[in-house]
């Protein structure tokens, strides 16, 4: 029953990550994907999806999607069915089901945010709708496929999960609501399992969007730079399997991480830019400090939305420093969307795998295409790879509409 | 746990602005009009039960946030507006508790600017509207209403079938039960045009889609002396290769209590025996009345998850009602059912809903 909820839940849980899935520009799967973040990597190229030959821009970070989807349950026709979003998203629920050892066949909840669904496919669709109306071969599939609880459901029916889907689309926070859902439903003894994560996949609509406001870099964004001149698109998708550590323990399972913190607001400024001070990142990052029970200065390493536009970077240099305070200055920051680009919907949870590697590998992800930072910048940009003991890792997401979201993540050990 | 209360609805339907006109529609069977829309390449026009324009427009409209918003959240805040009870172009928010939270549900989203955006984009990408592209975005409802409202906390927008309307209701309602919420707005709106009249046509040549929104105001308290409860919601039966649609519905039905005399049914039927069938065969034998607001408002995808228990809610103001199911077996995700329980308290409740079956 999803009300109410019996009284005899258990509150408080610890919340571990025993599989963790993951495809972006870096590559498909944890390794790829590692070595491009702790190497800063840069996956930007040219965009072969689609003509970009009349837009300000012509870079984005790609997926090279492999040859084969996944061996899963999904009978074949169905797989060949799914559209690149659906198709990205598979690949990650397959790594991170696998990597848990949960079993198949099990009605456990499946949180996924998304921005645009299936948008690539819709825009297929319209494209026939309006030039050969006549002809309706293929636009049912279409329209269905097209729809994100499709490709979630799919998805989940993939790995055997047949339990009830929540589908967040908190614009570019929506990954990380989705974490953050997930998380809460497992730590307030709603769930004592969730499958989790996040997934967007490029499409022209989405990229016109951004160029129609002026936000895309010509040369590739650069967060935190003095010069950045806007954001570069990417997709992917990552997925995460969470339980509670006596779940997790009771079986045996390698432990990759736990989440500790969460916290979700919205900001009121406007419909597309952030209140210039940061009122609601300092509220979350605050929120999420406190649900995590840690101060400023436990947070090793922040992962930053930085998305690289003026006005985003601006507005969370400044609200780094008002959250941290005198811990500013010592607090390691870096954005991993100069290597993969902003994956939307998919972003919190990429992010969120990003700081699970760096917390796990004990490494900070650099932005190696940073020139000179912004003075606004009080705290330390890694520039380049390096070690680090890193016990706690903090994640930003924020999105249109003002969706801001926090995550806290802690190392496993 | 504490109690949970439906302290307000709204309603935008093809019947109206406001749940007068769905409670003219629905419980006196008296179906909104059907419309031609244009199909562009086609001779034949799409059907479609348009909402009314309203003129002059409601006042909210002049909120900054909606100049140029989508029809969708224009219906959205009227709908909340109404379920909150407050209205103008300065509405007082003090009656609305500060810890409120905001679940709008959609499933097609705002089809009108994404249309409009990526028809010029098509046309020429280097001169696309930016004014057009914010308001494609499936949160930008949200986010207006939560800036109209300045209710910041918990604001999420949820995308699926139309059931995921109630999943929303066990999400806020289970904040309130828990106490990290005092009340929550939940709304379920859509909006149409003739590229999503054209999809649903391609799935049933014969339905009518429509446009509107629905919003439960919920709470932990009770401003009514006959007090609405939201008694549970089921869980959510996912369609997959183990569990069909009806196998899904089945389990839902067998999930809610049985019903007497005195309690009301709505459902998702649309007067088609063919289209009904599943919702005929699983309520077949219900003792009580019948609603069914799809019938006489058209297909109003999420708008029409939200029109059902908002249907309950109008129905157990009718002091002959103790008690309501709601059935929503949605398109292509999932199947979920909801009980709402009126207690009679020291008030004359209104008597407005008929006894009957209000499926055509």
């Amino acid at each position: 029953m999803l009300f109410p909820e019996s009284n005899n839940k258990r509150k408080n849980r610890r919340v571990v990550i025993t599989g963790a899935g993951i495809i972006t520009g870096h590559g498909n799967g944890w390794h790829d994907n590692a070595e491009g973040f702790r190497s800063g990597n840069v996956a930007l190229r040219p965009v072969t999806l689609f003509d970009t030959s009349r837009q300000r821009v012509s870079i984005a970070a790609e997926v090279r999607l492999p040859e084969s989807a996944p061996d899963t349950l999904l009978p074949i026709k169905q797989v060949r069915r799914l559209d690149r979003a659906g198709i990205m998203l598979l690949h990650a629920v397959h790594q991170a089901y696998a990597q848990s050892q949960w079993n198949a066949h099990e009605d456990t909840p499946v949180i996924m945010g998304t921005t645009s669904g299936g948008m690539a496919l819709g825009e297929v669709y319209f494209r026939h709708a309006t030039r050969s109306p006549a002809k309706h071969r293929g636009q049912p599939t279409r329209a269905y496929i097209y729809q994100a609880q499709t490709q979630v459901r799919l998805a989940a029916e993939a790995v055997g999960c047949y339990g009830p889907i929540t589908i967040i689309s908190n614009a570019c926070a929506s990954g990380a609501n989705a974490l953050g859902l997930a998380w809460e439903w497992v730590h307030g003894g709603r769930a004592d399992r969730v499958l989790t994560g996040g997934y967007d996949a490029l499409s022209e609509l989405v990229f016109t969007g951004f160029n129609s406001l002026q936000s895309l870099s010509p040369t590739g964004c650069r967060p935190f730079d003095a010069a950045r001149d806007g954001l570069s698109i990417g997709e992917g998708a990552a997925a995460f399997t969470l339980e509670t550590l006596d779940s997790a323990e009771a079986r045996g399972a390698p432990i990759l991480g736990e989440i500790t913190g969460y916290a979700a607001c919205i900001d009121t400024h406007h419909l597309t830019q952030p209140h210039p001070e940061g009122d609601a990142a300092v509220f979350t990052m605050t929120r999420a400090c406190r649900s995590a029970g840690v101060a400023p200065e436990d947070i090793d390493y922040v992962n930053a939305h930085g998305t690289g536009t003026p006005a985003n970077d601006g507005s969370e240099a400044i609200a780094l420093r008002r959250w941290a305070g005198r811990h500013v200055s010592s607090l390691n920051v870096s954005s991993t969307k100069a290597g993969i680009g902003h994956l939307l919907g998919a972003a919190g949870a990429v992010e969120a795998a990003a700081c699970l590697m760096a917390v796990q590998g004990q490494w900070l992800p650099p932005e190696t295409s940073i020139n000179e930072p912004d003075p606004l910048c009080e705290f330390n940009i890694i520039r380049r790879p390096m070690g680090s003991k890193i016990e706690y890792a903090l994640s930003n997401s924020f999105g249109f509409g003002g969706a801001n979201a926090t995550l806290i993540l802690r190392r496993w050990s | 746990m504490r109690k949970v209360y439906i302290n307000g609805t709204g309603c935008v339907s093809p019947a109206g602005w406001g749940v007068d006109g769905l409670h003219n529609a629905v419980f006196n069977n008296s179906p909104a009009p059907v419309h031609e829309l244009e199909r562009p390449g086609w001779e034949e026009p799409l059907k479609m039960r348009a909402v009314p324009r309203l003129s002059p427009p409601p006042a909210f409209l002049r909120h900054p946030r909606l100049r140029r918003s989508s029809p969708l959240t224009h219906y959205a805040a009227s709908a909340v507006f109404e379920a909150l009870k407050v209205g103008g172009a300065n509405p007082d928010l003090s009656v609305i508790p500060q810890n409120t939270g905001i679940l709008v549900c959609l499933q097609s989203g705002c089809v009108h600017y994404s249309y409009r955006f990526f028809n010029e984009a098509l046309d020429n990408p280097a001169t696309a509207s930016p004014l057009l592209f914010p308001e494609t975005v499936y949160s930008a409802p949200a986010s207006h209403l939560a800036c109209i409202l300045q209710r910041t906390e918990i604001v999420y927008t949820l995308v699926g079938d139309p059931a995921t309307f109630l999943r929303a209701l066990a999400l806020g309602a289970g904040w309130i039960a828990e106490g990290r919420l005092d009340a929550c707005l939940v709304v379920g709106a859509e909006e149409l045009n003739w590229l999503l009249a054209d999809a649903l046509w391609h799935f049933d040549h014969h339905a009518v889609p429509s446009a509107g929104a629905g919003a439960l105001f919920l709470s932990a308290f009770s401003e009514c002396s006959d007090a609405i409860e939201l008694a549970l919601v089921t869980d959510a039966f996912t369609y997959n290769s183990r569990l069909n649609r009806h196998e899904a519905a089945v389990r839902m039905r067998e999930a809610l209590p049985p019903g007497s005399g005195n309690e009301v049914l709505c459902d998702g039927r649309e007067g088609r025996t063919l289209k009904d069938k599943i919702e005929n065969s699983v309520w077949s034998g219900w003792p009580g009345a019948r609603f069914s607001p799809k019938a006489t408002l058209g297909e109003g995808f999420m708008a029409a998850g939200a029109w059902l228990p908002v249907t309950a809610c109008e129905a157990l103001k009718d002091n002959r009602y103790t008690a309501a199911n709601v059935s929503v077996v949605g398109n292509d995700q999932q199947a979920i059912g909801a009980r709402f329980i009126r207690h009679a308290g020291a008030g004359e409740a209104s008597s407005r809903a008929p006894a009957g079956d209000g499926a055509a």
